[in-house]
């Protein structure tokens, strides 16, 4: 236990029930995430993704089962403030995370409530605006900034609370494609170099396909729980969850339904590209004999 | 409609000894020039306020047409509180006509109330025009820190007031959007009379309501997980230091307004 940043014990949550039916929302999910790791959660709407990620930092608390960050229990009230301390929440609408009318006002929002002393705060912000790329912008004010600048500085302000883990909640739902690629790149920097654990919480699978690990949700359940390529290989299974695979797998998947032998792993276009290539000297060369 | 256009505060950047005085400093002097104009009582008192008030603006660079753009909204109190002076103030009559009576005292005291509001309105305007509105609420929430002890959620109100600060301009670009969408379905803002008139903002009102909610709902949720927990074991980048300019700044108030006092009392 004392090795996993994150780990949920056969978790339940349903929303207290007003009138009789209260819908179960997530269903016995036992997941850990260890430390360094690059996790993407995938699934459609009401799959349970961003309640699950909820329950990461004690927004919300299980109705069943339960949650350690860091070893710690998320139902332990006292110990709430060293549990949101390890594990960042970035949110999908970047206007509505931003709480001071000055970036790095916003940026030291975090540390000021932890009661760092003024210096280091001032360094903790420096760094962090450093390193999400936001250093020339500390004094704008954050509702000129750009979609993806502001989701940076929403990053930022997270990371100036010095944290293990960051959870984005969908982070790019909001963005045009400029913004997307900003803060996606900036993401997995910080996994690469800071060693920061990351759990990007999506529905883009061009996303998820980025990641070192690959969490599929549907109806409250962990369907699916591999390296991203292994879990694409299962197209038809993805399918009959309503959930597409990313447009490379999708294209050598039609390949392999016509009768030509290709490999399901490639992700990324160029990986795809690689493949066709090879695939193309190999009906060229066999031509020729 | 130009929303955008509004600016709230209204401050006017700048590098002048007023601008990078301590907003306490600035807040203390002009409560002190305030009581100092209600001491005041003849020529000479307000001869020294004035000239002290234009020594102030000279050295904060603010442009004078700026700060009597500022007076223009009450100039309807100036004349009302004017006439009222003029003709209700008993003494020595100067005109009499009809059930009017123009008394010499009154004059004098509609001269003097009309300055003292002149003066009054320049002082504030000129605190909010070099003064940011962050380091405004900053230097309240740190002048009311005693009243904590008393339970006044000090703390809070200042954050209040800067979150307030922070969604402005966020709330002017969804009014400005959620106008756009009502429009492209028909609706009509600026025709009709005053209620018709009314009666329109309906539909722009509700839908700004329930975002204005929705928003702050998430922003709680994510204040919380920046482990917000009230004003207690806060601490701030930006600690606000007293320098030997801005307790200097705050004496000289304090000795204008003692000094004005004194002369008031010998009917100056």
């Amino acid at each position: 236990m004392s090795q996993s940043i994150i780990q949920t014990e056969k978790l339940i949550f349903r929303y207290s029930a007003e009138e009789g039916a209260a819908p179960t929302v997530l269903d016995g999910v036992s997941l850990s995430i260890h430390p360094g790791q690059f996790v993407a959660v995938l699934g459609h709407n009401g799959s349970g993704k961003s309640t699950l990620a909820k329950h990461f930092n004690a927004i919300l608390l299980p109705s069943g089962g339960k949650v350690y960050v860091d070893g710690i229990d998320t139902c332990d009230e006292d110990r709430l403030l060293d549990i949101r301390r390890q594990v960042g929440m970035v949110f999908q609408n970047p206007d509505n995370q931003i709480v001071a009318s000055v970036v790095e006002e916003d940026v030291a929002f975090g540390p000021e409530n932890l009661g760092v002393p003024s210096q280091e705060i001032r360094e903790r912000v420096d760094a962090a605006l450093a390193a999400v790329g936001m250093t020339e912008y500390a004094r704008h004010a954050p509702h000129l900034l750009s979609g993806g600048q502001k989701q940076r500085v929403a990053i930022a302000g997270v990371l100036a609370m010095r944290p293990r883990c960051i959870v984005l909640d969908e982070p790019t739902a909001m963005l045009d494609p400029v913004g997307r690629k900003e803060v996606l790149d900036t993401v997995k920097r910080l996994n690469r170099e800071q060693g920061i654990t990351v759990v990007l919480i999506t529905h883009h699978m061009d996303e998820a396909a980025q990641a070192d690990r690959l969490v599929v949700m549907h109806d409250g359940h962990i369907v699916a729980d591999d390296k991203p390529a292994l879990v694409f290989q299962n197209v038809d299974g993805l399918r009959t969850l309503g959930l597409e695979v990313p447009e490379p797998v999708a294209l050598l998947y039609e390949l392999r339904q016509n009768g030509v032998d290709v490999p399901l792993t490639a992700l990324t276009v160029d990986e795809c590209a690689g493949v066709l290539k090879k695939l193309l000297r190999g009906v060229i060369s066999q031509e020729q004999i | 409609m130009a929303l955008r256009d509004i600016t709230l505060g209204q401050f006017f950047p700048g590098a002048s000894p007023i601008h990078s005085l301590d907003p306490r400093a600035k807040l203390v002097a002009m409560i002190c020039y305030i009581v100092a104009l209600f001491m005041g009582q003849w020529f000479v008192t307000y001869a020294i306020l004035l000239a002290v008030l234009i020594a102030v603006v000279a050295a904060s660079t603010v442009k004078p047409k700026a700060l009597l753009r500022g007076l223009k909204p009450v100039v309807f109190i100036l004349v009302f509180t004017a006439v009222l002076n003029i003709f209700y103030t008993p003494g020595e009559p100067l005109v009499t006509f009809w059930i009017f009576t123009i008394t010499k005292e009154g004059v004098l005291h509609a001269f003097f109330m009309v300055v003292r509001i002149i003066m009054l309105i320049t002082c504030t305007f000129l605190l909010t025009y070099t003064t940011s509105p962050l380091s405004l609420t900053d230097g309240l929430e740190s002048l009311m820190g005693p009243l904590k002890k008393l339970h006044v959620p000090v703390h809070e109100l200042s954050m209040m007031m800067s979150i307030a600060l922070r969604f402005i301009p966020t709330l002017i670009e969804e009014t400005d959007k959620i106008m756009s969408a009502q429009r492209a379905r028909g609706a009509d803002f600026d025709s009709g009379n005053l209620i018709q008139k009314a009666k329109a903002l309906i539909p722009l009102l509700v839908p700004l309501f329930i975002s204005a909610f929705r928003r702050a709902d998430e922003l709680a949720t994510a204040m919380e997980c920046r482990c917000y927990h009230g004003g207690e074991g806060r601490t701030r980048m930006k600690q606000l230091h007293y320098r030997p300019g801005d307790i200097l700044f705050m004496l000289g108030a304090l000795g204008l307004a003692v000094f004005i006092g004194v002369l008031g009392h010998f009917g100056l």
